[in-house]
């Protein structure tokens, strides 16, 4: 039973891992690759840190909570990373994707981002 | 049934580190390679508590907190630097 419950959140974890870098890999634009690891990766490292705390918590007898650290660490730090490349992407300006475009943006064809 | 799990586990994640160096190198931009770089620590975060679950030590949860806290800075450094041409002002 153990085993499978670390099975499963393992199998998940990895798989989000894997979803969030493939969007890294294929998606087109720098914006629309921003989202793919930020947010699949971060929830496939917290299950398997889950799993982790799990397996040593049953492993050694005691409770293991220090994997929970690294978690509300990554949750706290990935939006705030995530911020900061988009302010330079639009800093620099980096070029969007046509069909993403605002219907304003498109008709006086001025870059109003700031 | 642990063991095939985990190796499973570390081939999927594996192939997630391959695409996310595979951009590191295409990346067309400058910040393009900074995510890379970012989803690449986040994979390795993955992969040293996999391993540590494998080898039932705890030896390698400090590394991964180590490479949580550096990658964390490190990323925030590229994106100032890119920013403003300056690290600290």
């Amino acid at each position: 039973m153990f085993e499978i419950v670390l099975s499963v959140l393992i199998l998940i974890g990895a798989f989000f891992t894997l979803v969030g870098s493939i969007g890294l890999y294929k998606l087109p634009g720098f914006y629309m690759r921003l989202h793919g690891p930020t947010k699949a990766t971060t929830l496939g490292v917290g299950t398997i840190l889950i799993a982790s705390s799990i397996y040593f918590t049953v492993k050694t007898g005691s409770l293991s909570l220090h994997e929970f650290l690294i978690a509300l660490f990554l949750f706290i730090t990935a939006p705030v990373s995530a911020h900061l490349m988009s302010k330079v992407a639009l800093h620099i300006g980096t070029k969007r994707v046509d069909r993403t475009q605002d219907y304003i943006d498109k008709k006086d064809d001025k870059d109003s981002l700031d | 049934m642990l063991e095939t799990v985990l190796h499973i586990a570390f081939l999927i994640v594996s192939v997630a580190m391959f695409l996310s160096f595979y951009r590191l190198i295409i990346g067309p931009d400058a910040i393009d390679r900074v995510l890379a770089l970012d989803t690449l620590y986040i994979n390795s975060i993955a992969i040293l508590i996999l391993y540590g679950i494998y080898e039932t030590s705890s030896l390698y949860f400090e590394v991964a907190l180590l490479i949580s806290i550096m990658g964390f800075v490190g990323t925030i450094a590229l994106s100032k630097f890119l920013l403003r041409g300056d690290i600290i002002e």
